[in-house]
């Protein structure tokens, strides 16, 4: 369907916010590349380079109530739960500040006032956790809604295939979704399933699903609201394959040269923001200047949060002690 | 082993373990059960039969064969407010459920704050002639696992209060009950509600020569060799761990500064298991109130072995103990 078709059934405001989201998230990124490749980070850093329209589109579909348990290159979805940039920093440089207080790197973070799921590094090990939460709501008869992802390479795992089943027996009000970058790491889509999409995956456990242009932040935003009412009606889980393409390295220390050049010259023509821009204009929502407004606003928001997390206080190392155990549960 | 006589109004271990379900989820509706086979059926042990008529399939959920998947579930619905309680149905099996329970469940309040209030029941131990994959006594793996908290009780008093403090608590919780004790054990049990607290080990049986420290169906050969031994003038402390994580490191120290003497007892395999631990720990910081070596008395590292004698020599038995105190005594 034609991109500009679907966006119709888009609220003006939400496309305009969903293009400030794709812009932070680029914008965040791509400043943590560069303090990155300067030495001021400690750790691995995973970008969603190339991939910002699933994370926003579908974070941008969800009520607030609903709960997100994000792969690891959603950072859209950090953002749009409410996640500072200086806090995402904070975190990425382990000061006192991050989500985890040091606790963790990265995208390892997560709020449950924020309805955000900690990512685990282990893929695909929040589907099952997810599917719980969804049971939960099954449970207490409330109409929220889990929306948990994985890469391909995580959709290999057990815990993939036990959760979907799982959820799909019990009619769990959960969307899965895969954010299907063509490689594992380095390992090829090829090498990673007989199957020629994950979404053939779903079909063996009785689960509706369908393949959706990654790129395209209308597709996403529309496949991701049409699964989440569906789980919302008590009609069931759905899977949904978002293809895409990982423009950077697994992470920013993998230059990825087991990818072809001429696939990634491919698809830096799909970059789903010049597609948010070239759909928005057409709509004639926004042109030239309003992007450089929006590039310009983000930018001024990146340095603020940079600043916020170089002035912030690393942790103590006696804190290491804290938290291995819960005194209440009470904050649920 | 011993077992009590049965007399009126007394409860086995394994109906106060039901006993402690039914109770916790009739005082609390966010409680509830799932696991393989624990609904129509009852359970592997019927710990939950008329379960699923009372409570209803919402409260009692059978799930599909994927201790993985329903133990990860357990994680989200815990997260979310409720407090399930999981069946393993056996204790090897748990280790199908290892990565969730020791990388999301044990880390997830360390890594984020997200408390994980939630119970797995995991059946364990031997002497029923289960073979290798039905007799494992797997908390050495968990023991090792920042985050969790380890229970093993073994009587049916401990068994309903520790079940229920268990299910109480804001964390991932691993409940080990043994099987071999299910319906040999049996005690009559308060009319009242009541939690046996987390942490907190138990004098089984006071004793000024040898404190025996140990948990499970392993104190029931404590007292056992208790009682020979005392015709012989050794008497023997029973030291019940009752909790392995907390571990009440102060009741062992206290009853080990008294006898000056410690046989560390456990079901499970000997290298690094829990009593390499807790004889560590002894030697760290009890070195100058011993009088003798401390002493381990464990399965040999073997699988849970089948047949009868191969069972029987795998396990340990009261005169291993008996042998061992005589030993201590004397040094």
């Amino acid at each position: 369907m034609d991109c500009a078709v679907i966006a119709r059934e888009i609220k003006r405001d939400d496309l305009l916010q969903m293009y400030y989201y794709l812009r932070l998230t680029r914008a965040l990124e791509d400043r943590i590349t560069a303090l990155y490749r300067q030495g001021r980070i400690v750790g691995g850093v995973y970008t969603s380079h190339g991939m910002e329209a699933i994370a926003v589109g579908y974070a941008s579909a969800l009520e607030r109530d609903d709960i997100i348990a994000p792969f690891h290159r959603d950072m859209g979805a950090f953002l749009i739960r409410g996640f500072t940039p200086g806090e995402v920093l904070a975190q990425y440089l382990g000061k006192k500040t991050g989500p985890t207080k040091g606790k963790d790197g990265n995208v390892h973070m997560g709020d449950l006032k924020r309805g955000v799921f900690g990512f685990v590094s282990h893929l695909a090990d929040n589907l099952p956790v997810a599917a719980g939460a969804a049971l939960a709501f099954k449970i207490r008869g409330e109409s929220r809604v889990v929306f948990a992802g994985t890469g391909d390479g995580g959709s290999s795992r057990g815990d993939f295939h036990e959760a979907m089943n799982f959820a799909a027996v019990r009619k769990l009000p959960v969307v899965f979704f895969c954010n299907n970058n063509q490689y594992a790491y380095s390992t090829p889509l090829r090498l990673q399933m007989a199957v020629a999409n994950v979404v053939d995956r779903a079909q063996a456990y009785g689960m509706p699903g369908e393949i959706v242009d990654g790129n395209d932040l209308a597709a996403v935003y529309v496949a991701a609201k049409q699964a989440i009412a569906r789980a919302r009606a008590g009609e069931g889980p759905t899977f949904l394959e978002f293809k895409t393409m990982r423009m950077h390295g697994h992470s920013e220390h993998d230059p990825a040269k087991y990818v072809p050049r001429e696939l990634l010259e491919e698809w830096k023509m799909k970059d789903p923001i010049l597609k948010a821009e070239k759909l928005l204009q057409s709509l004639g929502y926004g042109g030239e200047r309003y992007f450089q407004e929006v590039v310009d606003r983000v930018k001024r928001e990146v340095e603020a949060g940079v600043e916020f997390a170089q002035q912030s206080p690393l942790p103590e190392g006696p804190d290491v002690l804290l938290g291995v155990f819960a005194d209440s549960a009470d904050s649920h | 082993m011993t077992t009590t006589t049965q007399a009126a109004g007394e409860v086995s271990y394994l109906e106060a373990i039901s006993q402690a379900l039914d109770e916790e989820m009739a005082r609390d509706e966010r409680v509830f059960l799932m696991g393989e086979d624990i609904g129509a059926y009852g359970g592997a042990f019927k710990i939950t039969e008329g379960f699923l008529e009372k409570y209803g399939e919402w409260r009692v959920l059978d799930t599909p064969l994927c201790e993985s998947g329903f133990v990860g579930a357990a994680i989200g619905a815990a997260m979310m407010g409720l407090r399930p309680v999981v069946e393993m149905q056996f204790a090897d099996f748990i280790s199908c459920a290892f990565d969730q329970i020791t990388e999301v469940a044990a880390k997830n309040h360390y890594r984020w704050g997200a408390a994980v209030p939630m119970v797995i029941r995991a059946p364990f131990g031997g002497g029923v002639h289960g073979g290798p994959f039905h007799s494992e006594c797997p908390e050495g793996w968990f023991f090792h696992s920042p985050g969790l908290k380890l229970v093993a009780p073994s009587t049916p008093y401990d068994a309903k209060g520790l079940l229920k403090a268990a299910i109480r608590d804001p964390n991932p919780v691993i409940y080990f009950e043994h099987k071999f004790l299910y319906r040999r054990i049996k005690s009559s049990l308060p009319e009242e509600d009541y939690v046996v607290p987390l942490g907190k080990a138990d004098i089984k049986r006071t004793g000024n020569d040898i404190s025996v420290i140990t948990y499970g169906a392993m104190v029931h050969l404590a007292l056992e060799a208790a009682q020979t031994l005392a015709h012989e003038g050794i008497d023997l402390e029973v030291v019940d761990l009752r909790t392995l994580i907390p571990l009440d490191k102060e009741t062992i120290y206290s009853s080990v500064s008294k006898t000056s003497k410690a046989i560390v007892l456990h079901e499970d395999n000997k290298t690094g298991g829990v009593g390499a631990e807790i004889s560590a720990l002894l030697a760290e910081d009890c070195f100058d109130c011993l009088d003798g070596p401390i002493v381990r008395i464990a399965p040999p590292d073997t699988p849970v072995p089948f047949s009868t004698p191969l069972e029987e020599f795998f396990l340990p038995k009261t005169s291993d103990i008996v042998a061992a105190a005589r030993r201590l005594g004397a040094y």
